[in-house]
């Protein structure tokens, strides 16, 4: 009556303290800017890396999208890049640098090297990690003390979260993507619904989506607060799998198969907290506000806010007035300045795909200024192979070179402050894509609808 | 070794706002450090500064009213991004207590791996609290993290708090987990080899 949260934690639990667990991690993602006061700390104590071929590394966050084969201009962020190079070279960690097949961004990286197994336990600076839990592993965000322990000591400290199981059952609509999915979930529990808890995503309209489309949906569960989302790995995960470079071969490729079938929440499994959705009641969904709670159908509008309580209703009119909205808004016809596509939530290879199949022989509204970030450079060479990038290009898009980019900023891809951008990453939050940028969350087709038309628009009217 | 803690009794900074997320507490553009420190001048920087760099005369923080070691938040406090950053920013601009109704797991940890102590209150005493520092910013709050309580001095108002057992002993001592850890690595070997 175990659920496959569960079975993965307690085999990974070395040790119980008062009411704490020493957690063994399996595997361990490192970058940039969350990384360097860690092996500082180890410095300090004069011990180094306990399992380094344990721990990967790829610098995403604050790297350029154009020019990488020069050197970074940004004095800072070229000495936080330098820093992670001198570290992992120092303790023997493996790290893909930039410009090189291997980079991008790391949640981006590790499925597709085949790095992040089902069953694993994997931890990274980053609160995105949850993206992993898409191929049925616990995974999941942590600050930079807990760098440091992992480094030490290959575990850390935690307590165990409780459970909950978001199902979505049934069809899901022509025109709706894994991005709405997870959009409307959090628009009906929150950005704190899944506090203090581990989701796992079930139900026949997750079962039917593709390994990547389920990344989308386990990258956003930190945005309902959860520690993490992870989705029972079925043959979905298996073929995607399968022959990717780290990816176990041959004679271990069938037993890790025969062992990654047998990991599900038993039939008897009993989750501290259960929701359902009905697939047929989400449509492509868009945000209006400074959470990633706030969003509605792309065809809605603006809520009133008068249900919430007054201290809530403070938050919510100060969110309306940094975005410049007025509720009862139609979010159809909404000006669009920018269209970000990219970031560990949309910058895989489908995403860029889907954004092309509506961009196709159309062509890129005048006035909207469009970054198109693979989310890796395997991706990135993809869409050349494919023909995307010759797709885009033909419309007035631009494919440029991997990074987390727009997402949150931390390089030169910034939104300028009043403009509004649709973007495919994952947190409208005041000032993400730079100070006084206005963020409105959506998927890549309401993304490339928008930057067709200049506005907010439905993607089923160009489909 | 960090700073123990043990009992704190203090004003507090009122910051009657929900969700407020990481992003608001540190911009990602001042990540870009790779040591600990420095962090408190940028804390809510975009709240706290113009983009001229000049402080905005209605954020709390800049008001001559307010003061303290303890800042009192809206509902799910520390939510979005990882980034410790966000603990050192307000360890660093001088406070040692958070209060609020409830955290982001993440931040949480991320706190308490900095001894800057997270306290979660109800609904009903957030609301006193608040009520209490803007009818008279002298007010003090009394954290026991021993007794784990919290109170309004000079009234009722008294809740206790939760915190897990473990934690609350690094936090009471100063121990650290980075420490426990490599003291147990013989144990952690035997486990791989299982």
């Amino acid at each position: 009556m175990n659920t496959l949260f569960d079975k993965i934690w307690d085999a990974h639990t070395v040790e119980k303290i008062d009411g704490s667990c020493v957690l063994y991690i399996d595997r361990q993602y490192i970058h940039e800017v969350t990384s360097p006061q860690a092996f500082a700390g180890l410095r300090q104590r004069g011990i180094g890396v306990f399992r380094p071929a344990q721990v990967t590394a790829s610098p995403d966050h604050n790297i350029p999208t154009l020019n990488q084969h020069l050197p970074i201009v940004d004095p800072q962020s070229a000495e936080q890049v330098a820093t992670l190079e001198r570290n992992c070279a120092e303790n023997g960690i493996t790290i893909f640098p930039i410009g090189s097949p291997r980079n991008g961004i790391i949640h981006v990286v590790g499925p597709q090297t085949g790095l992040t197994q089902p069953g694993m336990t994997i931890v990274c600076g980053d609160s995105h990690t949850s993206t992993h839990g898409a191929l049925g592993c616990i995974a999941f965000g942590i600050g930079t003390s807990e760098v440091e322990m992992a480094l030490a000591s290959q575990c850390i400290l935690q307590s165990k979260p409780k459970s909950m199981r978001i199902n979505v059952e049934g069809e899901l609509r022509q025109g709706v993507c894994s991005k709405d999915i997870i959009l409307y979930i959090i628009s009906k529990i929150g950005t704190g619904g899944g506090t203090g808890h581990f989701v796992e995503f079930a139900g026949s309209a997750i079962r039917s989506l593709s390994m990547e489309a389920r990344m989308t949906i386990c990258n956003m569960s930190i945005e309902m607060g959860a520690r993490g989302g992870m989705i029972a790995p079925d043959q979905t995960t298996f073929d995607y799998l399968k022959g990717r470079e780290f990816a176990p071969q041959g004679a271990e490729w069938d037993a890790a198969v025969e062992r990654w079938g047998k990991l599900c929440s038993d039939a008897d499994a009993v989750f501290d907290k259960e929701i359902t959705f009905d697939a047929a009641d989400i449509e492509p969904m868009i945000t209006y506000g400074t959470n990633p709670g706030m969003g509605v159908a792309v065809t809605g509008e603006i809520p009133s806010g008068m249900d919430l309580d007054a201290a809530s209703q403070v938050s919510f009119r100060k969110s309306l007035d940094y975005m410049g909205f007025q509720a009862g808004d139609k979010m159809l016809g909404k000006k669009v300045d920018y269209v970000f596509v990219g970031s560990c939530t949309n910058g895989r290879i489908e995403d860029l795909r889907a954004f092309a199949s509506l961009v196709k022989g159309r062509k890129k509204a005048e006035g909207v200024t469009a970054w198109i970030v693979p989310g890796s450079k395997e991706v990135e060479r993809l869409a050349i192979e494919e023909g995307l990038r010759d797709i885009l290009e033909a419309a007035g898009f631009e494919l440029r070179q991997p990074g987390c980019s727009a997402c949150l900023a931390m390089n030169e891809d910034k939104i300028p402050a009043g403009k509004y951008c649709v973007a495919t990453s994952n947190r409208n939050f005041e000032g993400r894509q730079g100070p006084d940028a206005r963020t409105m969350l959506a998927g890549p087709l309401v993304a490339a609808a928008a930057a067709i038309t200049g506005v907010v628009t439905d993607p089923r009217e160009l489909m | 070794m960090r700073n123990k803690f043990t009992t704190l009794i203090s004003t507090a900074v009122p910051l009657p706002l929900e969700n407020i997320d990481t992003d608001q507490i540190i911009p990602a553009r001042f990540l870009k450090a790779t040591t600990r420190e420095g962090f408190g001048e940028n804390l809510f920087r975009d709240w706290r500064y113009d983009s001229a760099g000049n402080p905005k005369a209605d954020f709390v923080m800049n008001s001559p009213i307010y003061g303290g070691e303890i800042l009192v938040a809206g509902k799910n406090f520390g939510c979005g991004s990882s980034r410790e950053h966000a603990a050192w920013a307000i360890d660093g601009a001088g406070f040692r207590v958070v209060v609020s109704s409830f955290f982001a797991d993440i931040f949480r940890n991320n706190a308490l791996n900095n001894g800057l102590l997270p306290v979660t209150v109800s609904e009903k005493m957030l609301s006193s609290i608040f009520t209490a520092v803007k009818s008279n910013p002298k007010t003090e709050l009394k954290i026991d993290l021993e007794a784990q309580t919290i109170e309004i001095l000079g009234t009722s108002d008294k809740e206790s708090f939760d915190i897990a057992p473990y934690k609350k002993q690094c936090l009471m001592n100063g121990y650290d987990d980075v420490d426990y850890l490599v003291s147990i690595r013989e144990q952690i070997a035997t486990f791989e080899k299982k």
